[in-house]
Protein backbone atom coordinates (compact mmCIF):
# COMPACT_ATOMS: atom_id res chain seq x y z
CA UNK A 1 0.00 0.00 0.00
CA UNK A 2 1.40 3.37 -0.91
CA UNK A 3 0.17 6.84 -0.06
CA UNK A 4 1.24 10.45 -0.38
CA UNK A 5 2.75 11.89 2.79
CA UNK A 6 3.27 15.53 3.67
CA UNK A 7 6.81 16.43 4.72
CA UNK A 8 8.40 19.64 5.98
CA UNK A 9 12.16 19.49 5.54
CA UNK A 10 14.56 22.15 6.80
CA UNK A 11 16.71 23.38 3.94
CA UNK A 12 19.50 25.90 4.07
CA UNK A 13 23.20 26.49 4.52
CA UNK A 14 24.94 27.67 7.65
CA UNK A 15 22.23 28.71 10.04
CA UNK A 16 20.02 30.34 7.45
CA UNK A 17 17.23 28.33 5.98
CA UNK A 18 13.60 27.38 6.31
CA UNK A 19 11.19 24.48 6.35
CA UNK A 20 10.08 23.54 2.85
CA UNK A 21 6.91 21.59 2.08
CA UNK A 22 6.92 18.39 0.05
CA UNK A 23 4.35 15.79 -0.83
CA UNK A 24 6.01 12.47 -1.48
CA UNK A 25 5.11 8.86 -2.08
CA UNK A 26 5.48 6.39 0.79
CA UNK A 27 5.45 2.61 0.33
CA UNK A 28 4.93 -0.16 2.84
CA UNK A 29 7.96 -0.98 4.99
CA UNK A 30 9.81 2.26 4.31
CA UNK A 31 11.69 4.39 6.79
CA UNK A 32 12.14 8.16 6.90
CA UNK A 33 15.56 7.94 5.23
CA UNK A 34 13.91 6.17 2.26
CA UNK A 35 11.57 9.12 1.88
CA UNK A 36 14.44 11.61 2.06
CA UNK A 37 16.16 9.62 -0.68
CA UNK A 38 12.97 9.67 -2.75
CA UNK A 39 12.85 13.44 -2.34
CA UNK A 40 16.43 13.60 -3.62
CA UNK A 41 15.55 11.40 -6.57
CA UNK A 42 12.34 13.13 -7.58
CA UNK A 43 12.03 16.68 -6.27
CA UNK A 44 15.15 18.05 -4.57
CA UNK A 45 18.31 16.63 -6.14
CA UNK A 46 20.57 18.94 -4.10
CA UNK A 47 19.04 17.98 -0.72
CA UNK A 48 21.97 17.10 1.53
CA UNK A 49 21.72 14.20 3.98
CA UNK A 50 24.46 12.17 5.64
CA UNK A 51 23.92 8.42 5.65
CA UNK A 52 25.86 5.24 5.34
CA UNK A 53 24.79 1.80 6.54
CA UNK A 54 20.98 2.08 6.58
CA UNK A 55 21.02 -0.48 9.38
CA UNK A 56 21.19 1.64 12.53
CA UNK A 57 24.83 0.85 13.17
CA UNK A 58 26.89 3.65 11.66
CA UNK A 59 25.20 6.58 13.41
CA UNK A 60 25.39 8.80 10.34
CA UNK A 61 21.75 9.65 9.63
CA UNK A 62 20.98 11.38 12.95
CA UNK A 63 18.31 14.02 12.38
CA UNK A 64 15.29 15.41 14.19
CA UNK A 65 11.95 13.97 13.17
CA UNK A 66 8.90 15.75 14.54
CA UNK A 67 11.22 17.51 16.95
CA UNK A 68 12.86 14.39 18.39
CA UNK A 69 16.38 13.20 17.59
CA UNK A 70 16.11 9.94 15.67
CA UNK A 71 18.06 7.84 13.21
CA UNK A 72 16.40 8.35 9.82
CA UNK A 73 17.09 4.76 8.85
CA UNK A 74 15.44 3.33 11.98
CA UNK A 75 12.29 5.46 12.01
CA UNK A 76 9.53 3.54 10.32
CA UNK A 77 6.93 5.46 8.37
CA UNK A 78 4.31 3.10 9.78
CA UNK A 79 4.72 4.84 13.16
CA UNK A 80 3.09 7.98 11.73
CA UNK A 81 -0.50 8.54 10.71
CA UNK A 82 -0.98 8.83 6.96
CA UNK A 83 -2.45 12.33 7.27
CA UNK A 84 0.31 13.52 9.60
CA UNK A 85 2.77 16.16 8.44
CA UNK A 86 6.27 14.97 9.28
CA UNK A 87 8.87 17.59 10.07
CA UNK A 88 12.53 16.76 9.46
CA UNK A 89 15.30 19.09 10.62
CA UNK A 90 19.04 18.77 11.21
CA UNK A 91 20.33 18.21 14.75
CA UNK A 92 19.82 21.49 16.60
CA UNK A 93 22.95 21.49 18.77
CA UNK A 94 25.55 21.43 16.00
CA UNK A 95 26.25 23.90 13.20
CA UNK A 96 24.62 23.17 9.89
CA UNK A 97 26.74 22.53 6.83
CA UNK A 98 23.82 22.09 4.46
CA UNK A 99 20.21 20.97 4.85
CA UNK A 100 20.21 17.93 7.15
CA UNK A 101 23.99 17.64 7.42
CA UNK A 102 25.57 19.07 10.55
CA UNK A 103 29.17 19.65 11.52
CA UNK A 104 29.74 17.27 14.45
CA UNK A 105 33.41 18.11 14.93
CA UNK A 106 32.59 19.37 18.46
CA UNK A 107 32.36 15.70 19.38
CA UNK A 108 35.70 14.77 17.86
CA UNK A 109 37.31 17.65 19.71
CA UNK A 110 35.85 16.39 23.00
CA UNK A 111 36.99 12.84 22.22
CA UNK A 112 40.55 14.06 21.76
CA UNK A 113 40.50 15.79 25.15
CA UNK A 114 40.06 12.48 27.00
CA UNK A 115 43.31 10.61 27.71
CA UNK A 116 43.21 7.17 26.16
CA UNK A 117 43.29 3.85 28.05
CA UNK A 118 46.24 3.91 30.44
CA UNK A 119 47.43 0.49 31.67
CA UNK A 120 49.71 0.13 34.70
CA UNK A 121 53.42 0.41 34.10
CA UNK A 122 55.06 -2.94 33.52
CA UNK A 123 51.94 -4.65 32.19
CA UNK A 124 52.22 -5.19 28.48
CA UNK A 125 49.49 -5.97 25.96
CA UNK A 126 48.84 -9.69 26.14
CA UNK A 127 49.39 -9.76 29.87
CA UNK A 128 45.99 -8.39 30.87
CA UNK A 129 43.95 -10.96 32.77
CA UNK A 130 40.37 -9.92 33.44
CA UNK A 131 37.25 -11.76 34.50
CA UNK A 132 34.20 -11.24 32.33
CA UNK A 133 32.34 -9.96 35.37
CA UNK A 134 34.91 -7.16 35.73
CA UNK A 135 34.57 -5.82 32.21
CA UNK A 136 30.94 -6.37 31.30
CA UNK A 137 29.81 -3.18 32.97
CA UNK A 138 31.87 -1.05 30.61
CA UNK A 139 31.10 -3.29 27.64
CA UNK A 140 27.59 -1.84 27.62
CA UNK A 141 29.08 1.55 26.78
CA UNK A 142 31.01 0.12 23.84
CA UNK A 143 27.73 -0.46 22.03
CA UNK A 144 27.78 3.29 21.30
CA UNK A 145 27.56 3.97 17.55
CA UNK A 146 28.49 7.64 17.95
CA UNK A 147 25.34 9.03 16.40
CA UNK A 148 25.77 11.94 18.86
CA UNK A 149 22.06 12.17 19.47
CA UNK A 150 22.72 12.13 23.23
CA UNK A 151 24.97 15.15 22.95
CA UNK A 152 22.48 16.75 20.60
CA UNK A 153 19.55 16.44 22.99
CA UNK A 154 21.43 17.35 26.16
CA UNK A 155 20.00 20.72 27.18
CA UNK A 156 23.31 21.72 28.80
CA UNK A 157 24.69 22.50 25.36
CA UNK A 158 21.54 22.37 23.22
CA UNK A 159 20.08 25.39 25.02
CA UNK A 160 23.37 26.95 26.16
CA UNK A 161 26.02 27.23 23.47
CA UNK A 162 28.28 28.95 26.02
CA UNK A 163 28.63 25.68 27.95
CA UNK A 164 30.27 23.84 25.08
CA UNK A 165 33.89 24.54 26.11
CA UNK A 166 33.27 23.24 29.66
CA UNK A 167 31.02 20.26 28.98
CA UNK A 168 31.94 17.07 27.18
CA UNK A 169 28.36 15.84 26.85
CA UNK A 170 26.91 12.47 27.83
CA UNK A 171 28.69 10.54 25.10
CA UNK A 172 32.13 11.46 26.38
CA UNK A 173 31.28 11.44 30.07
CA UNK A 174 30.20 7.86 29.36
CA UNK A 175 33.58 7.25 27.75
CA UNK A 176 35.27 8.55 30.91
CA UNK A 177 33.08 6.24 33.03
CA UNK A 178 33.98 3.31 30.78
CA UNK A 179 37.68 3.93 31.31
CA UNK A 180 37.32 4.67 35.02
CA UNK A 181 35.53 1.34 35.54
CA UNK A 182 38.15 -0.58 33.55
CA UNK A 183 40.13 -2.92 35.84
CA UNK A 184 43.42 -2.06 34.14
CA UNK A 185 43.07 1.68 33.68
CA UNK A 186 45.16 3.69 36.14
CA UNK A 187 44.62 7.26 34.91
CA UNK A 188 42.88 9.70 37.24
CA UNK A 189 39.48 10.09 35.62
CA UNK A 190 37.40 11.28 38.54
CA UNK A 191 39.00 14.62 39.20
CA UNK A 192 39.13 15.47 35.51
CA UNK A 193 35.52 14.32 34.91
CA UNK A 194 34.35 17.02 37.30
CA UNK A 195 36.90 19.76 36.72
CA UNK A 196 37.73 19.45 33.02
CA UNK A 197 34.80 17.67 31.39
CA UNK A 198 31.89 19.23 33.25
CA UNK A 199 30.20 16.26 34.93
CA UNK A 200 28.67 18.68 37.44
CA UNK A 201 26.68 20.32 34.65
CA UNK A 202 24.67 17.13 34.19
CA UNK A 203 21.38 17.39 36.06
CA UNK A 204 20.45 13.79 35.20
CA UNK A 205 17.24 14.59 33.33
CA UNK A 206 17.90 11.43 31.31
CA UNK A 207 17.21 12.74 27.82
CA UNK A 208 20.43 11.09 26.65
CA UNK A 209 19.10 7.72 27.78
CA UNK A 210 15.72 8.36 26.15
CA UNK A 211 17.19 8.97 22.69
CA UNK A 212 19.98 6.37 22.63
CA UNK A 213 19.26 4.05 19.67
CA UNK A 214 21.39 1.34 21.28
CA UNK A 215 19.35 1.58 24.50
CA UNK A 216 22.44 2.19 26.60
CA UNK A 217 21.46 3.26 30.12
CA UNK A 218 23.74 6.26 29.90
CA UNK A 219 22.43 8.07 32.97
CA UNK A 220 21.90 5.16 35.34
CA UNK A 221 24.94 3.10 34.41
CA UNK A 222 27.52 5.71 33.44
CA UNK A 223 26.75 9.26 34.55
CA UNK A 224 25.29 8.61 38.00
CA UNK A 225 27.95 5.99 38.94
CA UNK A 226 30.56 8.51 37.78
CA UNK A 227 28.95 11.22 39.88
CA UNK A 228 29.08 8.88 42.87
CA UNK A 229 32.77 8.19 42.22
CA UNK A 230 33.38 11.93 42.12
CA UNK A 231 31.56 12.27 45.44
CA UNK A 232 33.92 9.63 46.87
CA UNK A 233 36.82 11.66 45.66
CA UNK A 234 35.77 15.22 46.35
CA UNK A 235 32.74 15.57 48.60
CA UNK A 236 32.61 12.69 51.08
CA UNK A 237 34.86 13.25 54.12
CA UNK A 238 34.26 9.73 55.44
CA UNK A 239 35.50 8.09 52.25
CA UNK A 240 38.42 10.49 52.15
CA UNK A 241 39.31 9.58 55.73
CA UNK A 242 38.87 5.87 55.01
CA UNK A 243 41.19 6.12 52.05
CA UNK A 244 43.79 7.85 54.21
CA UNK A 245 43.63 5.34 57.06
CA UNK A 246 43.09 2.10 55.14
CA UNK A 247 44.18 1.00 51.71
CA UNK A 248 40.71 0.58 50.28
CA UNK A 249 40.20 -2.02 47.58
CA UNK A 250 39.41 -0.86 44.04
CA UNK B 1 27.41 25.52 -6.34
CA UNK B 2 29.66 27.13 -3.73
CA UNK B 3 31.70 24.94 -1.42
CA UNK B 4 31.60 25.55 2.34
CA UNK B 5 35.02 25.08 3.89
CA UNK B 6 35.42 23.67 7.38
CA UNK B 7 36.46 27.00 8.91
CA UNK B 8 33.89 29.16 7.17
CA UNK B 9 31.80 31.27 9.60
CA UNK B 10 28.55 29.84 8.23
CA UNK B 11 29.55 26.42 9.55
CA UNK B 12 29.51 27.78 13.06
CA UNK B 13 25.78 28.37 12.98
CA UNK B 14 23.00 26.06 14.02
CA UNK B 15 19.75 25.77 12.11
CA UNK B 16 17.73 28.85 12.96
CA UNK B 17 14.32 27.56 14.03
CA UNK B 18 12.25 30.02 16.00
CA UNK B 19 9.94 27.67 17.89
CA UNK B 20 10.81 26.13 21.29
CA UNK B 21 10.13 22.66 20.00
CA UNK B 22 8.83 20.86 16.94
CA UNK B 23 7.56 17.95 19.00
CA UNK B 24 4.01 17.01 18.14
CA UNK B 25 3.29 14.62 21.02
CA UNK B 26 1.90 15.62 24.43
CA UNK B 27 5.35 16.29 25.91
CA UNK B 28 3.85 18.62 28.54
CA UNK B 29 1.72 15.90 30.14
CA UNK B 30 4.47 14.10 32.10
CA UNK B 31 5.94 17.25 33.70
CA UNK B 32 2.43 18.48 34.51
CA UNK B 33 1.46 15.23 36.24
CA UNK B 34 4.79 15.19 38.06
CA UNK B 35 4.24 18.77 39.21
CA UNK B 36 0.79 17.93 40.53
CA UNK B 37 1.97 14.72 42.23
CA UNK B 38 4.93 16.31 43.98
CA UNK B 39 2.91 19.39 44.94
CA UNK B 40 0.24 17.17 46.52
CA UNK B 41 2.95 15.42 48.54
CA UNK B 42 4.39 18.73 49.74
CA UNK B 43 0.99 20.13 50.72
CA UNK B 44 0.04 16.93 52.50
CA UNK B 45 3.39 16.83 54.31
CA UNK B 46 2.97 20.36 55.69
CA UNK B 47 -0.57 19.60 56.80
CA UNK B 48 0.48 16.30 58.43
CA UNK B 49 3.28 17.89 60.44
CA UNK B 50 0.83 20.12 62.28
CA UNK B 51 -2.07 17.68 62.45
CA UNK B 52 -2.93 15.77 65.63
CA UNK B 53 -3.72 13.07 66.67
CA UNK B 54 -1.36 10.70 64.90
CA UNK B 55 -1.35 7.70 67.26
CA UNK B 56 -3.89 4.93 67.90
CA UNK B 57 -3.36 3.40 71.36
CA UNK B 58 -4.13 -0.30 71.69
CA UNK B 59 -3.63 -0.98 68.00
CA UNK B 60 -0.25 0.78 68.28
CA UNK B 61 -0.64 2.52 64.96
CA UNK B 62 1.56 5.55 64.52
CA UNK B 63 1.35 7.77 61.47
CA UNK B 64 4.58 7.49 59.41
CA UNK B 65 4.98 11.28 59.17
CA UNK B 66 5.20 11.44 62.98
CA UNK B 67 7.48 8.43 63.52
CA UNK B 68 9.81 8.17 65.34
CA UNK B 69 8.26 10.28 68.07
CA UNK B 70 11.14 11.56 70.19
CA UNK B 71 9.73 14.19 72.58
CA UNK B 72 7.72 14.04 75.80
CA UNK B 73 4.91 15.81 73.98
CA UNK B 74 4.33 12.50 72.16
CA UNK B 75 1.79 10.13 73.75
CA UNK B 76 3.68 7.63 75.89
CA UNK B 77 2.91 4.61 73.70
CA UNK B 78 3.98 6.50 70.57
CA UNK B 79 7.53 7.08 71.75
CA UNK B 80 10.21 4.98 70.10
CA UNK B 81 11.18 2.27 72.64
CA UNK B 82 9.45 4.43 75.26
CA UNK B 83 12.24 7.00 75.04
CA UNK B 84 11.91 10.75 74.68
CA UNK B 85 15.46 12.02 74.13
CA UNK B 86 14.29 15.52 73.27
CA UNK B 87 12.62 15.88 76.67
CA UNK B 88 9.89 18.33 77.51
CA UNK B 89 11.65 21.49 76.30
CA UNK B 90 10.69 20.58 72.74
CA UNK B 91 7.10 21.66 72.16
CA UNK B 92 6.90 21.87 68.36
CA UNK B 93 5.24 19.06 66.39
CA UNK B 94 7.35 15.87 66.65
CA UNK B 95 7.29 15.36 62.88
CA UNK B 96 9.46 18.46 62.45
CA UNK B 97 12.31 16.69 64.28
CA UNK B 98 12.73 13.90 61.78
CA UNK B 99 11.03 14.73 58.49
CA UNK B 100 14.12 16.54 57.26
CA UNK B 101 15.86 13.19 56.91
CA UNK B 102 13.46 11.30 54.62
CA UNK B 103 12.61 14.65 53.00
CA UNK B 104 16.27 15.32 52.29
CA UNK B 105 16.67 11.79 50.97
CA UNK B 106 13.91 12.36 48.43
CA UNK B 107 15.02 15.90 47.66
CA UNK B 108 18.54 14.79 46.72
CA UNK B 109 17.45 11.47 45.13
CA UNK B 110 18.65 11.11 41.55
CA UNK B 111 15.15 10.28 40.33
CA UNK B 112 13.43 13.15 42.13
CA UNK B 113 16.11 15.51 40.90
CA UNK B 114 15.18 14.59 37.35
CA UNK B 115 11.50 15.01 38.07
CA UNK B 116 11.61 18.39 39.77
CA UNK B 117 14.28 19.83 37.48
CA UNK B 118 11.88 19.03 34.67
CA UNK B 119 8.52 19.85 36.21
CA UNK B 120 9.28 22.72 38.60
CA UNK B 121 12.39 24.34 37.15
CA UNK B 122 11.69 23.46 33.49
CA UNK B 123 15.33 22.67 32.96
CA UNK B 124 14.31 21.27 30.53
CA UNK B 125 10.54 20.67 30.74
CA UNK B 126 10.92 17.72 28.35
CA UNK B 127 13.57 16.38 26.01
CA UNK B 128 14.12 18.57 22.94
CA UNK B 129 11.97 21.34 24.41
CA UNK B 130 13.91 24.54 24.92
CA UNK B 131 14.23 25.63 28.54
CA UNK B 132 13.30 29.21 29.46
CA UNK B 133 16.51 30.07 31.35
CA UNK B 134 19.21 32.26 29.88
CA UNK B 135 22.01 30.71 31.92
CA UNK B 136 22.72 27.23 33.22
CA UNK B 137 25.41 25.98 35.59
CA UNK B 138 23.81 22.70 36.69
CA UNK B 139 25.14 21.15 39.86
CA UNK B 140 28.53 22.83 39.69
CA UNK B 141 27.97 25.47 42.38
CA UNK B 142 25.90 26.33 45.44
CA UNK B 143 23.18 25.50 46.21
CA UNK B 144 22.85 22.56 43.81
CA UNK B 145 26.35 21.22 44.47
CA UNK B 146 24.88 20.15 47.82
CA UNK B 147 23.04 17.37 45.97
CA UNK B 148 26.30 15.48 46.41
CA UNK B 149 25.46 14.75 50.06
CA UNK B 150 22.74 12.34 48.94
CA UNK B 151 24.51 9.31 50.41
CA UNK B 152 24.34 10.79 53.93
CA UNK B 153 20.59 11.12 53.61
CA UNK B 154 20.61 7.53 52.38
CA UNK B 155 22.24 6.39 55.63
CA UNK B 156 19.54 8.26 57.58
CA UNK B 157 16.80 6.84 55.34
CA UNK B 158 17.95 3.30 56.17
CA UNK B 159 17.37 4.08 59.86
CA UNK B 160 13.96 5.62 59.15
CA UNK B 161 13.02 2.59 57.02
CA UNK B 162 13.98 0.30 59.89
CA UNK B 163 11.86 2.31 62.33
CA UNK B 164 8.82 2.24 60.03
CA UNK B 165 9.28 -1.53 59.70
CA UNK B 166 9.42 -1.81 63.50
CA UNK B 167 6.21 0.27 63.75
CA UNK B 168 4.48 -2.02 61.27
CA UNK B 169 5.58 -5.18 63.09
CA UNK B 170 4.48 -3.69 66.42
CA UNK B 171 1.06 -2.92 64.94
CA UNK B 172 0.81 -6.45 63.52
CA UNK B 173 1.65 -7.93 66.92
CA UNK B 174 -0.99 -5.84 68.67
CA UNK B 175 -3.67 -6.01 65.99
CA UNK B 176 -2.90 -8.73 63.46
CA UNK B 177 -6.33 -8.46 61.85
CA UNK B 178 -6.28 -4.70 61.66
CA UNK B 179 -6.37 -3.19 58.20
CA UNK B 180 -4.07 -0.45 59.45
CA UNK B 181 -1.40 -3.00 60.43
CA UNK B 182 -1.25 -4.33 56.89
CA UNK B 183 -1.30 -0.85 55.38
CA UNK B 184 1.66 0.08 57.58
CA UNK B 185 3.44 -3.12 56.59
CA UNK B 186 2.91 -2.50 52.86
CA UNK B 187 4.17 1.04 53.33
CA UNK B 188 7.28 -0.17 55.18
CA UNK B 189 8.06 -2.67 52.42
CA UNK B 190 7.76 -0.01 49.73
CA UNK B 191 9.81 2.52 51.71
CA UNK B 192 12.59 -0.02 52.31
CA UNK B 193 12.54 -1.13 48.65
CA UNK B 194 12.74 2.48 47.47
CA UNK B 195 15.59 3.17 49.90
CA UNK B 196 17.58 0.11 48.84
CA UNK B 197 17.05 0.86 45.15
CA UNK B 198 18.88 4.18 45.57
CA UNK B 199 21.82 4.92 43.27
CA UNK B 200 24.03 5.72 46.26
CA UNK B 201 23.21 2.32 47.76
CA UNK B 202 24.19 0.73 44.45
CA UNK B 203 27.48 2.60 44.55
CA UNK B 204 28.18 1.73 48.17
CA UNK B 205 27.53 -2.01 47.74
CA UNK B 206 30.12 -2.45 44.99
CA UNK B 207 29.65 0.28 42.38
CA UNK B 208 32.86 1.93 43.45
CA UNK B 209 34.88 -1.24 42.76
CA UNK B 210 36.57 -2.09 39.47
CA UNK B 211 37.26 -5.73 40.30
CA UNK B 212 33.94 -7.40 41.04
CA UNK B 213 35.60 -10.81 40.84
CA UNK B 214 37.67 -10.09 43.95
CA UNK B 215 34.56 -9.22 45.99
CA UNK B 216 31.90 -11.85 45.20
CA UNK B 217 29.62 -11.01 48.14
CA UNK B 218 29.61 -7.31 47.38
CA UNK B 219 29.10 -8.10 43.71
CA UNK B 220 26.03 -10.16 44.53
CA UNK B 221 24.69 -7.32 46.65
CA UNK B 222 25.36 -4.91 43.77
CA UNK B 223 23.53 -7.22 41.36
CA UNK B 224 20.52 -7.31 43.67
CA UNK B 225 20.50 -3.55 44.20
CA UNK B 226 20.96 -3.00 40.45
CA UNK B 227 17.77 -4.96 39.79
CA UNK B 228 15.92 -2.85 42.33
CA UNK B 229 17.59 0.28 40.95
CA UNK B 230 16.01 -0.34 37.55
CA UNK B 231 12.64 0.15 39.33
CA UNK B 232 13.73 3.26 41.24
CA UNK B 233 11.23 5.56 39.57
CA UNK B 234 8.12 3.42 40.12
CA UNK B 235 9.29 2.66 43.66
CA UNK B 236 9.73 6.39 44.31
CA UNK B 237 6.13 7.07 43.31
CA UNK B 238 4.68 3.96 44.95
CA UNK B 239 6.41 4.66 48.27
CA UNK B 240 5.44 8.35 48.13
CA UNK B 241 1.76 7.53 47.72
CA UNK B 242 1.93 4.67 50.21
CA UNK B 243 3.44 6.85 52.93
CA UNK B 244 0.78 9.50 52.32
CA UNK B 245 -1.98 6.88 52.25
CA UNK B 246 -0.78 5.06 55.38
CA UNK B 247 -0.30 8.33 57.25
CA UNK B 248 -3.76 9.60 56.30
CA UNK B 249 -5.37 6.29 57.22
CA UNK B 250 -3.82 6.23 60.70
CA UNK B 251 -4.90 9.82 61.32
CA UNK B 252 -8.46 9.01 60.29
CA UNK B 253 -8.49 6.03 62.69
CA UNK B 254 -6.94 8.16 65.43
CA UNK B 255 -9.66 10.80 64.96
CA UNK B 256 -12.38 8.15 65.05
CA UNK B 257 -13.52 8.90 61.51
CA UNK B 258 -12.72 5.31 60.54
CA UNK B 259 -14.01 3.14 63.36
CA UNK B 260 -15.00 -0.33 62.13
CA UNK B 261 -13.71 -3.27 64.25
CA UNK B 262 -10.94 -4.33 61.89
CA UNK B 263 -9.79 -0.79 61.06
Amino acid sequence: MSYKAKFKVWRGEGGEGKLEDFTVEVNEGEVVLDIIHRLQATQAPDLAVRWNCKAGKCGSCSMEINGKPRLGCMTRMSTFAEDETITVTPMRTFPVIKDLVTDVSFNYQKAREIPSFTPPQGVRPGEYRMQQVDVERSQEFRKCIECFMCNNICHVIRDHEENKPAFAGPRFLMRIAELDMHPYDVADRQESAQEEHGLGYCNITKCCTEVCPEHIKITDNALIPMKERVVDRKYDPLVWLGNKIFRRPK
Amino acid sequence: MSQTTSDAPVRRQRAQIKVRTLRTDRWWLAPLLTFLGLSAFLVYGVWAIFDTPYYVPGAEYIAPFSSPCLATSCPEGARLFGLAPFGDWYTLPPGLLILGLPGGFRLTCYYYRKSYYRSFWLSPPACAVQEPHGKYTGETRLPLIMQNIHRYFFYAAIVIGAILSYDAILALVHKPLGLGSWILLLNAVLIVAYTLSCHSCRHITAGRLNHFSRHPVRYRAWTFVSKLNAKHQPLAWASMFSVMGADFYVRLVAKGIIAFPYA
